[in-house]
């Protein structure tokens, strides 16, 4: 997929706004407001987050980098992708072990 | 002993100790201790006196220590509020514990708190917190955190409290939709922390982690107890960075991680290869129960640490534990009752019932709270005489069976009420709100089993306006509803089953729908 760095915040935005917000356009967000802080997402959000960066970018997110630096506003996520993106063009990423429809094995 | 007590102790034998580590502080036992005296004073001065109600509204935080503390000092009573409670059910909250202060967070999305100073007549003072310079609210009934820890005496204030008086209400969803408060005076908070501590066997070494809200039970004893036995606390506000929780449990060589199932769910799932978790020496679960594949997982992962699986309510605090050394042999079951305390099974007519046979679980013991706050009917109902005159036993409301050797197996629950990733969800609540949408004729809220979540929240709904979406439903439930509370399916039909008195037939729905997953 082509994707430019230009595109990313909005491509995360369209996302939150769609997914996580439901469709509510009211609230008005930084870049860099946290998404914790702001109540933008929830501990759960940050799952959804996960599965849609990897579909959506074609990126795979590896357990340990799921922290507030890479993931907690639309700015880190942005930079994120982009340096993903950019080493996935210089390597193949290790797949993810991340994915909730694939590992769990419950009852 | 009193409450505030576990602070002033542990600070007078333990003073330079780091206490708490949260957002990039390290307080000490005395730094808490002096701030907590700092707001007292400015609460005090601004009318808080014995008995009055101090809410504390606010994302896990330095300042929400503080503020629980504080209130004590004051003579007060503490009421955490979930920090994603809504406008219109947090004046519900205010104006029904008739609190006379509040410390809030002025960051928090989508509340006006300015609007509360009309709205809940009993509020006397607002102390704010994390008010950038920008966006500062002045108005003569709010203070600021900051100034008043710049202003305030640290000195200690004189004791006004006696052990039979209110330490805290936790709200806590009931079945009838509107939130209760449970009443804890400081004898049941002091009786419930021992018997806890003494089981988990904790230290003053003990390194806690802590990223469960205030707001909730199991997220408040975690601050309580540790400081009552001088350990030290790390406050997360949440498990939503997973990897960030293990670099933290790492870097701050945490002793005791308390989770719940959909904590354990996510964690099992990570390659965990990478950190360093042995100084864990403890995990507990309660709010709901592991599956008994996560319990073996959890041994298998964590070889060296103890596991606990508990049980409780809000209305005593805890009630069950398993001993760790048994938790191979019967991983299903949530153990026995807590040190100092006991239970048993009733069937409806009151008759005691042995292993085998299924019934209510009945608690007594000094953790069995004071009742809701002003809902004598309820409080009637749930908290019932005992087997001596004056003393109140728990009617628990689940469902329990116990096996030959009295170790106790959560059945099920005798209402309506759904636990979703630990909490507390009434059909009620979340139904009276999708009701609120133009066109929609018929609401029923149920729980569906989820591997993550334990139930997730699934909305049944009849509408005559055919352009209503989902998307539209789960939005305002989201404007509306706490986090945990907001639906994760929504289904429209064309009808809803009733039962014969008119009323929909939740339990036929369910049948239906757990029936459909089995297969």
């Amino acid at each position: 997929m082509q994707v430019t760095a230009l595109d990313i915040p909005a491509q995360i935005r369209t996302y939150i706004t769609h997914n996580l917000l439901f469709g509510d356009e009211s609230l008005i967000y930084s870049d860099e407001d946290s998404f914790l802080e702001r109540g933008i997402v929830d501990s759960l959000g940050v799952i959804e987050l996960v599965t849609f960066l990897e579909a959506q970018f074609g990126i795979s997110v590896a357990d340990h980098e799921l922290i507030p630096e890479n993931f907690d506003s639309v700015k880190n996520l942005a930079e994120y992708v982009a340096r993903k993106l950019e080493a996935a063009t210089l390597a193949e990423a290790p797949r993810s072990s991340f994915d909730l429809g694939e590992t769990y094995a419950g009852p | 002993m009193l409450v505030h007590d576990f602070l002033t102790n542990s600070a007078a034998r333990l003073p330079d100790k780091v206490a708490l580590v949260c957002d990039g502080h390290r307080m000490t036992y005395r730094d808490l201790d002096l701030m907590t005296n700092r707001l007292a004073h400015a609460l005090v001065e601004h009318g808080v006196g014995r008995g009055d109600r101090v809410a504390i509204f606010m994302p896990n935080s330095v300042e929400a220590v503080v503020g629980i503390f504080a209130a004590l000092k004051a003579g007060g009573v503490f009421v955490v509020i979930n920090h994603t409670t809504k406008q219109d059910k947090l004046t519900a909250i205010l104006n029904n514990c008739r609190a006379s202060a509040l410390i809030a967070d002025a960051q928090i999305r989508d509340v006006h708190l300015s609007a509360l100073l009309h709205d809940v007549p009993s509020l006397r003072v607002g102390v704010l917190c994390n008010q950038g310079a920008a966006a500062r609210i002045t108005h003569p009934r709010f203070i600021d955190f900051d100034a008043v820890q710049a202003q305030y005496d640290a000195a200690p204030l004189p004791r006004v409290t006696i052990d039979l008086d209110l330490a805290c209400l936790i709200y806590t969803s009931g079945s009838t939709g509107e939130p209760k408060g449970v009443m804890s005076d400081h004898s049941n908070v002091v009786f419930a922390s021992e018997s806890i501590i003494t089981y988990l066997q904790n230290v003053e070494d003990d390194v806690v982690i802590n990223m469960l809200p205030l707001s909730f039970d199991y997220g408040l004893y975690q601050v309580l107890m540790t400081f009552r036995f001088g350990g030290r606390l790390v406050l997360e506000r949440s498990f939503a960075y997973p990897a960030a929780i293990l670099r933290r449990i790492e870097e701050e060589r945490v002793t005791g991680f308390p989770g719940v199932p959909t904590i354990y769910a996510l964690l099992l799932q990570m390659d965990l290869s990478r950190y360093n978790l042995s100084s864990i020496r403890y995990l507990t679960n309660t709010a709901a129960a592991l599956p008994p594949s996560h319990v073996l997982e959890i041994r298998r992962t964590f070889p060296w640490a103890r596991l606990y699986s508990m049980y409780g309510l809000t209305e005593t605090k805890r009630t069950l534990y398993l001993p760790p050394e048994e938790v191979e042999r019967r991983p299903a079951s949530v153990g026995i009752a807590i040190p100092g305390t006991e239970v048993w099974i009733e069937d409806e007519h009151g008759n005691r019932l042995g292993p085998g046979e299924v019934g209510e679980l009945v608690v007594r013991g000094r953790h069995v709270m004071r009742g809701y706050w002003e809902a004598p009917e309820a409080t009637a109902q749930r908290f019932r005489p005992g087997p001596l005159p004056g003393e109140r036993v728990c009617y628990t409301g689940d469902l329990f069976r116990m096996d030959d050797d009295g170790f106790l197996y959560f059945i099920g629950r005798k209402d309506d009420i759904i636990k979703s990733r630990g909490e507390k969800v009434a059909p009620k609540e979340v139904e009276n709100v999708i009701y609120e949408l133009p066109g929609v004729v018929a609401v029923a809220v149920v729980g569906v089993p989820d591997p993550i979540l334990g139930q997730a929240i699934k909305a049944f709904v009849v509408a005559k306006n055919a352009d209503l979406t989902e998307m539209q439903i789960l939005a305002h439930c989201r404007s509306r509803l706490e986090d945990f509370m907001v639906p994760r399916y929504v289904e429209f039909r064309d009808e809803l089953p009733v039962n014969t008195s008119g009323k929909i037939a939740r339990r036929e729905l369910m049948q239906a729908l757990n029936t459909h997953c089995s297969t």
